[in-house]
């Protein structure tokens, strides 16, 4: 179901040096029509609709149209993503509406920190990651030779 | 030549990728790196945030060994992992990430990503290795920890990581393009960490239009790692192992939530239980039929057995097993709020890692609770970290081996291939499949750390020769300047004789690997004539890419893009015809060698591209067993 913009919503992202759209796609989908300063899907039929650029598109001009080789017309999935929780509308075809929500994370953005607190310690030269053994939560595990086979 | 600037970056360790494996490694890396004064550089094709496999997002972390509740051990993940690759598996790789794996799930949580917790705080399991997750920014959180590690300044984004670059027989770095501006890069570095996912649209998908891009694996992942590693002459393992999921038909959501969490059945259009009533068929495949759970690729054997006879549409019966579940509850109240609580973990199924099944139900007016829905096997994929398991042949670690595999499987340094220097992680590593997003993060993690000894014991500066990136730079613009040279011959810049465009060499790939490689056109099935000829066209096609042409940024992009597929997928065809039986049914189907062959083929086949000669050699390996075999009765 690939991307699509809505050309009365998209503001060009105002013209900064790289639209957000543009900026997130995985597979470098978005482009921004410099003439007109909308943005749009280069090459629709490579569209994964990962709604990365859905979730991310600062005035919610992107919305996603169900792939037309195999989706029936009519329904629509849009997202709401906020810093803690995403919610979803699903509209089908028949009217019907349900809505979803969802924690995404339960920190605060951008403070995730790599030790996760854990101790740190090790030598470069053994087998163990640096937040082991504490991030286990056991001891570690490694094989004892017993005549040729292993016991574990 | 088309104008682009020459930059060098100078670094010790280059993560190419920006992915699960790719994340792990920078986190890794940067606590190593900074103890011992080196420097880390980390490229990614896309943005972080959101590239790669998990772009989208999941709803379960696949490999979680619960070692701190004595759930299971090693032994059993190795168990798990060996039957279901039909035996072919390296068990010293497939222990090292298990041993490590759950270290790396904890460190997810303290990140914040959100696990599902039961009422006495433990984790909430889809099945017996996966956790149930509200993952919706799983890649977002996982970025987050490895630019907090590594600094966004040693990392660089939207750069199309395209060759690798040799000093005789060790690695010295790579060199790739901006899709952004006219940037042409050269990295110089001891050590190469390799994390660029594994490849679709390889063979031909089944959408036939717009939903081209609605693969079950991401349009995004196109075969670097397998190129790159091939290119710098690594040996190469299991690159006839493809996987071919059974999912939702058509827009390609998850079916393990329904299988293992609300233990639904399958059936095929006369309501019947394929598993049931196919059960004998499993007698063929040696012991391998005879585990639980089946192996993957025999359960979809089964299910195509029916299919071939006309007796599909085949259903995931989604209204019974919501049915089953609900009845438990007595209580009528209850049961409604059973009810709800199920519909919402069902959709959010869906809306956390393929949005586009909700969108089918949603404009099908499918709601679970009511109707079944059909289920498909999608196209083939190369997905070595998932249930398929092509990648580099790379060292195992010193202490889980047994004297014999010692000497097979280990050189020195944990996920190492066989050129010093490179090291692979994730979809890049082959036959230690079963790792997912959970073991490839930590795959990344032990392959960062060895690489980083490696350097140490490696201190001396990569030379390169100018001359051979010169004349790399001019091959890699070539598209470009072939488009602009030549677009006046024709009133469509689409057909024109003097090149060949990205889409359509693409096409011309698919086709071939469709039709002779045993793709969804013939049931996954081949033969050593059809593959013969197959090998005949793709040469055909490596040769026209040095035609292939490119108007701008995005398609050059996607000019190398094929250029990497298409090794990806001439290493499937010539590794498939050197294994003479058939061991993954329901992967594919040699119709010349119908039946598997413990006696000649319990191997691996492995294959390397000769740098030197242009030729490649094909070779069997040992499977040796380190583990042992538990009683029966365990699962
Ligand atoms: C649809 C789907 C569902 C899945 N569901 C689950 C699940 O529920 N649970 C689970 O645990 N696992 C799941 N997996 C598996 C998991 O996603 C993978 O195992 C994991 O992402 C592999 O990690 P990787 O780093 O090898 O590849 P990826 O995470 O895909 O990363 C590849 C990276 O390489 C970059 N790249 C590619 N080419 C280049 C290039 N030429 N130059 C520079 N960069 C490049 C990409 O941009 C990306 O950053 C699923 C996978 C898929 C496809
Ligand atoms: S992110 Fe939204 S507003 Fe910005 S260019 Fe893209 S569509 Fe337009
Ligand atoms: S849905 Fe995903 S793949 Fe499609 S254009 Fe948006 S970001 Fe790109």
């Amino acid at each position: 179901m690939p991307s699509f913009v809505n050309p009365e919503k998209c503001d060009g992202c105002k013209a900064l040096d790289k639209t957000a759209c543009q900026y997130i796609c995985p597979n470098d989908l978005m482009v921004l029509d410099k003439g007109k300063m909308k943005a749009f899907n280069q090459e629709p039929e490579m569209c994964w609709e990962c709604y990365s650029c859905v979730k991310i598109c600062p005035t919610q001009a992107i919305e996603i149209r169900g792939y037309a080789d195999f989706v029936p017309m009519g329904a629509t999935v849009s997202p709401m993503r906020s810093t803690d929780s995403i919610m979803w509308t699903v509209k089908f075809r028949n009217g019907t509406l349900k809505r979803f929500k969802f924690p995404i994370r339960t920190t605060p953005e951008g403070k995730a920190v790599p030790d996760g607190g854990f101790p740190v310690a090790g030598d470069i030269k053994d087998e163990l990651l640096f937040t082991e053994p504490a991030s286990i939560g056991t001891s570690f595990f490694s094989l004892k030779q017993e005549g040729g086979r292993h016991s574990v | 030549m088309a104008d682009f600037q020459t930059v060098e970056v100078k670094t010790d360790l280059l993560i190419c990728g920006g992915g699960m494996a790719a994340t792990g490694a920078a986190v890794e890396a940067a606590y190593w790196a900074k103890q011992h004064g080196l420097k880390v550089t980390l490229v990614d094709k896309a943005a972080m945030d959101r590239s790669g496999a998990v772009a989208m997002g999941l709803s379960a972390i696949n490999q979680y060994v619960g070692l701190k509740d004595g759930q299971n051990t090693i032994q059993d993940y190795v168990e798990y992992v060996r039957n279901d690759l039909m035996g072919v598996t390296r068990e010293d790789l497939v222990a090292n990430i298990a041993r490590h794996v759950d270290a790396t799930v904890h460190l997810f949580e303290k990140w914040g990503l959100p696990i599902w917790k039961d009422a006495k705080g433990g984790y909430v399991h889809e099945g017996r290795w996966q956790l149930m997750i509200n993952g919706e920014s799983y890649k977002v959180l996982v970025a987050e920890a490895a630019k907090n590690a590594l600094g966004m300044e040693n990392i660089i984004e939207r750069v199309f990581i395209t060759e690798p670059l040799l000093d005789d027989d060790k690695i010295a770095g790579a060199v790739g393009f901006s899709v952004r501006e006219n940037k042409f890069y050269v990295f110089k570095a001891k050590a190469v960490l390799v994390s660029m996912g594994g490849a679709v649209h390889v063979f031909k998908p089944r959408s036939v239009g717009e939903g081209l891009g609605r693969s079950w694996y991401p349009p995004f992942n196109s075969g670097a790692s397998a190129y790159f590693t091939l290119r710098a002459g690594c040996e190469m393992t299991c690159q006839e192992v493809r996987f071919i999921p059974v999912r939702f038909k058509d827009a390609y959501g998850p079916v393990g939530a329904w299988f293992l969490l609300f233990k639904s059945r399958a059936t095929n259009g006369l309501g019947e239980d394929y598993m049931k009533t196919n059960a004998d068929e499993l007698k063929k495949w040696s012991s391998y039929g005879g585990v639980k759970p089946v192996p993957a690729n025999l359960r979809n054997w089964l299910m195509m057995i029916d299919v071939m006879k006309g007796k599909g549409p085949v259903y995931m019966r989604t209204e019974e097993a919501i049915k089953k579940i609900s009845e438990a509850e007595q209580d009528p109240k209850v049961r409604a709020k059973k009810l709800k609580e199920l519909e919402s973990e069902a959709w959010e199924d869906f809306l956390d890692m393929t949005v586009s099944q909700a969108l089918l139900w949603a404009a099908t007016n499918t709601s679970p609770e009511e109707k079944p829905s059909e289920i498909a096997a999608c196209e083939p994929y190369f997905i070595g970290s998932h249930s398929g398991a092509s990648g580099a042949w790379i060292s195992g670690p010193a202490d889980i081996q047994n004297d014999a595999s010692k000497k097979d499987y280990f050189w020195g340094y944990p996920c190492m291939a066989t050129v010093p220097g490179v090291f692979c992680a994730g979809d890049a590593s082959g036959a230690s499949s079963h790792k997912f997003s959970s073991g490839s993060f930590t795959e990344g993690r032990i392959a960062a750390k060895a690489a980083l000894r490696y350097i140490l014991d490696h201190k001396e500066e990569p030379q390169v020769d100018e001359a051979e990136v010169a004349k790399l730079k001019e091959r890699i613009l070539r598209p470009l300047d072939l488009f602009t040279q030549h677009k006046n011959a024709s009133t469509d810049a689409n057909i024109n004789p003097h090149y060949l465009r990205p889409k359509q060499a693409m096409f011309r790939l698919q086709k071939i690997m469709d039709e002779y490689a045993g793709g969804v056109g013939t049931q996954f099935t081949t033969s050593r004539e059809l593959l013969l000829k197959g090998l005949e066209l793709i040469g055909m096609l490596k040769t026209d890419f040095e035609k292939l042409g490119a108007e701008d940024h995005h398609e050059l992009l996607r000019a190398w893009e094929m250029v990497h597929r298409t090794w990806q997928a001439e290493s499937h065809i010539r590794s498939i015809l050197f294994r003479e039986e058939t061991r993954w049914p329901g992967y594919y189907f040699r119709a010349d060698k119908p039946a598997i062959d413990e006696a000649n083929w319990k191997v691996f086949v492995n294959a390397r591209w000769n740098p030197e000669t242009g030729d490649w050699e094909m070779s069997k390996k040992p499977i040796h067993q380190i583990f042992g075999t538990k009683s029966e009765g365990h699962h």
